[in-house]
């Protein structure tokens, strides 16, 4: 390495330090040769688990859908003049009507001098005085407690006790998050530790929604897969918890068990027998339950009722309700309230060990406070108007048929694919999706694996260029090796849905032809 | 369950530093126990300067802010004739901007009008220094974007784990996320008898010892600071920058507090804007990440939560993995971004709005009390005031078994209602002593506040003298 400086020009000369003396590193350019100084920040240098880190619900497909749209606004001549997004499940961005009640209460919250006024009903203007009363200067911009305001977790505890058929619940294990995900996220943290044979490992169903995977790969954590049955309307069986448990036990240390009930992508609704025997295995196993519970107002299927962890637990008395460790998480995002732009959530933590109790208080207290009107949003959805309270018609009425357009769509997109060969669809009970799975063409597989895609990236990939629908391919989601599926969203309106439904029919029927 | 399937969250805080907030928050809630059980106190109410936060401690939000956000979730307000024409024509450019027409939708990088709004204003503020939506990265405040380009950063155990340097003092909320986050702290200090200023010396010393048992990777530099609110002189940035290069650093600047300069004269400089001033060598080169806020500033916004960090000179193979990794988690509320475009563009004058949306005027006079020094800082929301403790309240201290400053301001809560920081909890050099107070509040509140802290404060120099 040559001290020798003759070589370097003047204009440089002032930055050069003895790291810098290598030719190597030197870059000509115009005008001179500039020192390329090496990157803090390489792809080498980076946290090796965020380089991990995919999400397929806004994953490779999403962007190409993103680019075929500004395309198409400079004017691009294409066989369909939108693009579709029926791949996340963002209810307003397809066109659902917010409740009233609840934007009202939050416009008040936002300017409160809309309290004097006459544009709002008496019960709408109460509840915000309330929220109001309980932020810093009477103001949604001042910071919250960490954990959440103290009167929304405690009527956030009041409906989970309602709920739950008068099940206690303690304010004070009600965490108030941004969204489901951040919850979710934070429970995560505080589980997983340790090295190689003992870094813990948590049980996820698949298919699963991605934010779990992603989370997992983003902490290091060992992913331990359980398969949901296809056959029988993608339940859950305890049999193939305890396979996946026995294998995993070998090469990690399995401390979680996450459930999505009603299920996402999936759908299905749990049986309360079902969800049984996952506590008892939880109890057995010695592990720590996370039940992802953001569609428990989501359900249609004739039959299907949700049953909430929480409350299936205390009925099964003092041997599980004292001992087994729980966590549910609900959202603002989801059900009729659809408002994921609020950024809304909590959890509830049962028999949480006390020590660990006031780690999570200290995690939550790092990113200062969940937005406040998120929270208050999640106050109102907890707190609607009552009977004889003057908004509780239209509330009832907006509420019933928000859901029941749902399942409306749900029932239909079921029907619709059920008619095309080469798809079959289970009964979407509960959620906002349709995972049906797809036969595809061995010449199709081939081609896929020639172009180093999922085979099911591939088929999603040809129906967006060719109809402008995105959906996200069920390799997202986890699947059976040698099946494949798409997973799309119940959400566009009626019309639109039966439109979707018939091109994506008529995709596949061409797309089957085409590489048969 | 047992403590051992949990991870050691918290391993024992730099020694400098103690558990945050905690403390001051339990006396204070049990402060406000007996209070309401009927306990006789000489005041009324406990006055909670904590906080940088402008709406708890009385300041109103700004009527243009909260009215775009009101019409924002409910329409119909737009045939309200109270609501003035420009508002009524934000929210409706904003809705129009949100798909669905609808605030309730998700906006994963954040809503593309609002980054272009932020690239506007970042560039206008910098001298016409070009910048770009696709190093814009707006996130739930600025606690979660630091959090989000430290979690690039940061990983490595021993001799390999990622060092940050950090000012001390510092306000404890960094500190706990570089603990969760597995960084290694790498304290420097800011020199009190100088304004609070930042030698370069010192952060050369920082570095080089720190070399020993860690990574350093990244220079955490706040300008204007907290809690001292010294604003950084243009050179002063440049001899930054200019060691950054040297040792191969990523500058992480966090300038929340830009708009909030009170000193007459003083004036905020940017870290790019000086950056880009250095000439290629230095403009193509350091990374710099640099951080903004709704929280602060005339709008106080703290609990919307939105904020942004504009990354500077990433390298191209990394940034298709950072876009990645934003994608996954990051979801800012709507209405936050709603207050991040009018932060960004806020009315002009002539717009019907303008008068209203004038400037907030902070109260620094906070006089010097004996027995107290108080380096003046030109910007940011607080007073860091040095105790110069009797020798006599040292030793009380000890007896109790607890910290001279954490005892003064424990006895402050008690007699006279009023809870503040702990200058321990921003970490401070062995044998000083300090107390922050938020002074971002009304002029009332904040002459309450001093006139019964001199009260205090007086009567404590002389019980102890």
């Amino acid at each position: 390495m040559s001290r020798d400086r003759t070589h370097i020009l003047p204009c440089c000369q002032g930055a050069v330090t003895q790291r810098c003396c290598q030719p190597a590193l030197w870059k000509m350019t115009e005008n001179c040769f500039m020192h390329h100084r090496t990157k803090v920040l390489t792809i080498d240098t980076m946290n090796p688990n965020v380089k991990k880190v995919e999400y397929a619900v806004r994953g490779p497909i999403v962007q190409r859908a993103v680019q075929i749209e500004k395309e198409l606004k400079a004017g691009a001549k294409k066989p369909f003049s939108e693009v579709i997004r029926a791949n996340i499940g963002d209810a307003h961005a397809m066109g659902q009507r917010p409740i009233t009640f609840f934007r009202q209460v939050l416009a008040l919250c936002s300017y409160p001098e809309l309290l004097e006024g006459n544009e709002f009903p008496e019960d709408a203007k109460e509840r915000a005085r309330r929220i109001l009363q309980a932020c810093g200067g009477g103001s949604i911009g001042a910071y919250s407690a960490s954990q959440g305001i103290e009167c929304v977790r405690q009527d956030v505890a009041r409906y989970i006790q309602e709920r739950d058929g008068g099940i206690p619940c303690n304010p004070d294990n009600i965490y108030l998050s941004t969204g489901a995900s951040d919850a979710i996220v934070t429970i995560l943290k505080l589980l997983v530790c340790g090295e190689g044979r003992n870094r813990t490992g948590v049980m996820i169903p698949i298919p699963q929604y991605p934010l779990y995977s992603a989370a997992l790969a983003d902490l290091g954590a060992v992913q331990i897969e359980y398969y949901l049955d296809e056959e029988n309307c993608w339940s859950l069986d305890v049999s193939e918890l305890r396979r996946a448990l026995v294998a995993a036990q070998q090469h990690c240390s399995p401390r979680a068990l996450c459930i999505i009930n009603p299920g996402n992508p999936t759908g299905q609704v749990q049986s309360r027998q079902c969800i049984e025997d996952v506590i008892r295995f939880a109890a057995e196993e010695h592990l720590f339950l996370m039940a992802d519970e953001v569609y428990q107002d989501n359900v249609y299927a004739e039959g299907c009722e949700f049953h909430s962890f929480k409350k299936v637990l205390f009925e099964m008395g003092p041997e599980y309700s004292d001992t087994v460790e729980l966590v549910s998480f609900h959202s603002t995002s989801k059900c009729y309230m659809g408002e994921c732009g609020f950024r809304g959530g909590y959890m509830e933590v049962i028999n949480m060990d006390p020590d660990v109790k006031v780690q999570l208080t200290k995690l939550v207290s790092v990113r200062l406070c969940p937005p406040v009107p998120g929270q208050a949003l999640l106050d109102v959805v907890v707190n609607p108007p009552r009977p004889g309270e003057p908004s509780f018609n239209t509330y009832i009425k907006e509420r019933t048929s928000t859901l029941q357009v749902l399942a409306e769509k749900a029932w239909l997109t079921e029907e619709v694919f059920n008619t095309v060969p080469g798809i079959t669809c289970n009964p979407v009970q509960g959620a906002m999706y349709s995972f049906p799975r797809i036969s595809l063409p061995e010449r199709a597989i081939q081609q896929a694996k020639e172009k180093g895609q999922a085979p099911d990236m591939f088929y999603c990939m040809k129906l967006l260029e060719e109809t402008g629908i995105c959906l996200v391919p069920g390799s997202g989601f986890g699947q059976r090796e040698g099946t494949y599926h798409f997973r799309m969203t119940i959400l566009p309106p009626t019309d639109k849905l039966k439109i979707v439904l018939e091109k994506v029919k008529q995709f596949h029927q061409s797309f089957t032809q085409q590489y048969s | 369950m047992s403590q051992n399937r949990f991870q050691n969250l918290y391993p024992p805080m730099p020694s400098i530093f103690m558990a945050p907030t905690e403390i001051m928050y339990d006396a204070k809630h049990l402060f406000l126990f007996s209070h309401t059980q009927g306990v006789k106190k000489p005041y009324k109410e406990v006055i909670d300067i904590c906080w940088g936060d402008a709406h708890s401690g009385g300041t109103k939000p700004l009527t243009f802010v909260r009215q775009v956000i009101a019409v924002c979730i409910y329409p119909e307000l737009l045939q309200e004739t109270t609501i003035a024409p420009d508002v009524k024509e934000r929210a409706r450019r904003l809705l129009r901007e949100c798909p669905g027409g609808s605030v309730g939708k998700y906006c994963v990088c954040g809503i593309p009008f609002v980054q272009d709004g932020v690239c506007e204003f970042i560039s206008k503020r910098d001298g016409g220094v070009p910048s770009y939506p696709e190093d814009i990265f707006i996130c739930s405040g600025s606690q979660n974007a630091l959090m989000f380009v430290l979690k690039l950063l940061v990983h490595g155990k021993g001799l390999a784990q990622t060092g940050v340097l950090t000012p001390i003092p510092c306000y404890p909320t960094f500190v706990m996320g570089l603990t969760e986050l597995g960084a290694a702290m790498v304290p420097y200090y800011l020199c009190e008898d100088d304004g609070w200023c930042l030698h370069v010396e010192e952060l050369r010393r920082a570095l080089a010892t720190s070399r020993s048992h860690c990574n350093p990777r990244i220079l955490y530099v706040i300008n204007p600071g907290n809690p001292t609110g010294h604003v950084q002189s243009r050179e002063s940035i440049e001899e930054v920058i200019r060691f950054a290069a040297e040792e191969e650093l990523f500058i992480f600047a966090d300038e929340v507090y830009q708009d909030m300069m009170y000193a007459e004269g003083s004036q905020f400089v940017s870290y790019k804007k000086v950056l880009f001033e250095m000439g290629p060598q230095y403009s193509n080169t350091v990374e710099l990440a640099s951080f903004h806020s709704v929280s602060k500033g005339i709008m106080g916004e703290c609990g919307l939560r939105c904020g942004y960090v504009e990354l500077v000179n990433l390298d191209p193979s990394v940034k298709q993995s950072v876009t990645s990794a934003f994608n996954t988690e990051r979801n800012t509320a709507v209405i936050g971004q709603i207050a991040l475009n009018i932060m960004v563009d806020p009315p002009k004058p002539g717009d019907p709005s303008y008068p209203t949306f004038s400037q907030v005027s902070l109260h620094e006079t906070v006089e010097a009390l004996p027995g107290t020094s108080f380096q003046a800082g030109s910007g940011g929301i607080y007073a860091y005031l040095r105790l110069d403790l009797p020798q006599k309240a040292l030793l009380q201290a000890k007896e109790e078994g607890t910290d001279p400053d954490l005892m003064y301001c424990s006895r402050l809560l008690e007699e006279e209602g009023v809870c503040l920081v702990v200058g321990k909890e921003h970490g401070q050099q062995e044998g000083t002593y300090h107390i922050r107070i938020c002074i971002g509040t009304t002029s009332t509140r904040l002459k309450e506040v001093l006139r019964r802290l001199k009260s205090f404060h007086l009567r404590f120099l002389n019980e102890f003298s």
